[in-house]
């Protein structure tokens, strides 16, 4: 599809200086300091609190590039991952990019009450696709989702699992230029892992990038060619691979790789 | 070179900006498929939970319709319009669509947010949904409406065709409402505990079961200004091509196709402003 330009590699996701701010309404008993009793009692029912996620990070990813995002939870990168996917509004910078981002995310439930099935045919008329493309492609998907004695069942009955392979298969069903898979693949079993995998260095091979946050250091190693770790909201370090996950595993105190 | 720069240089586009309005209409039209077989999908669900089904469709309103009759037939006495019970269904059944497709509206964003989250398209789509789902509950209500005209005597006549505009212009009316309705709830999520206070009093000021022009013929004022009410309009206008006893006036047809039209481009504008916020985290 695009084509590789000898020169310099084509920028296909600009992160420019982005900042997320959630405005939450904290329920907690975080009583100020000082203040009188009953100003204490109002500023606790309305306790507006700002969590600044994403703190200014800038970075630019090339065409045919596999990144994966690193770092402790609550660190940002799923805030960072829906804000390039354009799903939460940013409250300053930009993100660009030469392709709307398909995002897959771990917390996602599209229907609860309709079936396997009738979740991937809308799944796919939401992301813009022909039914009839659906419709044929719907038995694949089952297939690789490994739910095909499962799909006629409403979704809500699923296991996090089971779910999370669906939405990965219907996501998959089809190449995307910039794919952002959010911790989805971390609740399959091994076998459902390989096969995701495949499908993700697949995808990148067909000059499609691909975006994968997940704690399994050994998914970051088999199917990224960057990585960038992430903490607080800020930047910490972005490379080769085997030496972001090298300083973040001794960061973090483990030996093991995954 | 600034990063935008670099950026727009190499052809890349702004995620998350909001389309302009044409192409953001375009995107949605280009989607209506997934809006109608969401909402064919929604409404077989909701009705597969119940053991009546889509039976329930057609009963709530009904029982809704007998229960006022029976209170408000025998409170009114003499003083009930004319043909009373096509008169009061048609008021009801009319006014349950358009106060459930406002109230879907409210719910379309805010209980769709595991959708919004994970997928993009035009969120308009959402409230649109909502009201094509009430849609299909519409239409066996309307057989059963003609069916107690009928029963009651009422005279078959072409004047009855002119349902069909009547019911276009309040289906374009009521997805205007629902759009709107969207927007709010996800700006102030308590709305929603207002809306059935909203829903009964709209009800209640609109002339679903007492004859608007009997009851307020002594406040000359109120019964002005009762004439531009959109739902007294689109109720009067249905009662008037079937039940004997009441005319429709040009009046009446040119406020229903403003109220339509104005209220639809209203909510549609109103909703794609917003377009950017839906589904952030609160």
């Amino acid at each position: 599809m695009a084509e590789k330009s000898n020169e310099t590699r084509r920028p296909v996701v600009v992160v420019d200086g982005v900042h997320i701010i959630y405005k939450v309404f904290a329920s907690g008993r975080r009583a100020t300091k000082g203040a009188s009793v009953g100003s204490r009692k109002f500023s606790r029912r309305l306790g507006l609190r700002e969590v600044h996620a994403v703190k200014g990070l800038t970075f630019t990813v090339y065409e045919g590039e596999s990144i994966g995002i690193i770092g402790s939870n609550g660190s940002g990168k799923s805030s960072l991952m829906r804000a390039i996917a354009g799903l939460s509004p940013i409250q300053g910078g930009a993100v660009y990019a030469s392709a709307k981002p398909a995002l897959l995310g771990v917390g996602a439930v599209l229907l609860p009450n309709l079936s396997g099935e009738k979740n991937i045919l809308l799944g796919g008329l939401a992301m813009g696709f022909a039914r009839k493309e659906m419709v044929e492609n719907t038995d694949a998907i089952t297939k690789f989702a490994g739910l095909e004695d499962f799909i006629e069942l409403p979704m809500r009955t699923y296991s996090s699992g089971m779910s999370a392979r669906l939405r990965f298969a219907i996501a998959a069903s089809r190449d995307h230029e910039i794919l952002i898979i959010d911790e989805a693949l971390a609740v399959g079993d091994q076998e459902f892992r390989n096969r995701s995998e495949a499908r993700m260095r697949e995808m990148r091979d067909n000059a499609g990038t691909v975006f994968l946050v997940s704690h399994s250091m050994k998914s970051i190693l088999d199917t990224c060619t960057r990585v960038i770790w992430i903490e607080k909201g800020e930047l910490i370090m972005d490379g080769e691979p085997q030496a972001v996950v090298d300083a973040y595993n001794k960061h973090t105190g483990s030996t093991t790789i995954d | 070179m600034s990063l935008a720069d670099y950026a727009r240089q190499n052809g890349l586009k702004r995620i998350g900006a909001r389309p302009a309005l044409l192409d953001y209409i375009a995107e949605a039209w280009k989607r209506r498929d997934f809006a109608y077989t969401m909402s064919l999908y929604n409404s077989q669900a909701a009705n597969a939970r119940n053991r009546l089904g889509r039976w329930w469709v057609v009963l709530v309103p009904t029982i809704t319709a007998l229960v006022y009759g029976l209170i408000f037939g025998v409170l009114l006495g003499s003083s009930r319009p004319a043909n009373y019970i096509p008169f009061l269904f048609t008021g009801v059944f009319l006014y349950s669509f358009i106060s459930t497709t406002f109230g879907s509206g409210a719910g379309a964003v805010t209980g769709n947010l595991g959708l919004v989250r994970s997928l993009s398209f035009p969120r308009m789509l959402l409230p649109i949904q909502a009201t094509i789902q009430q849609i299909f509950a519409l239409l066996p209500q309307l057989v059963l409406l003609l069916l107690t005209w009928v029963v009651f005597g009422m005279p078959i006549t072409w004047n009855w065709l002119l349902l069909v505009p009547i019911v276009i212009l309040m289906i374009l009316f009521s997805t205007g409402l629902a759009l709107i309705s969207a927007r709010l709830t996800v700006h102030i999520q308590d709305l929603t505990k207002l809306i059935p206070f909203l829903v009964r009093i709209v009800f209640y000021v609109s002339g679903i079961f007492f004859n608007m022009e009997k009851v307020l013929r002594n406040y000359p004022t109120a019964l002005a200004i009762e004439k531009y009410n959109p739902i007294y309009i689109y109720v009067s206008l249905a009662r008037a091509t079937g039940i004997t006893g009441y005319t429709m006036t040009p009046f009446m047809w040119y406020a229903a196709v403003a109220w339509a039209f104005g209220t639809l481009a209203v909510g549609i504008v109103f909703f794609w402003k917003a377009e950017e916020l839906y589904g952030r985290e609160e």
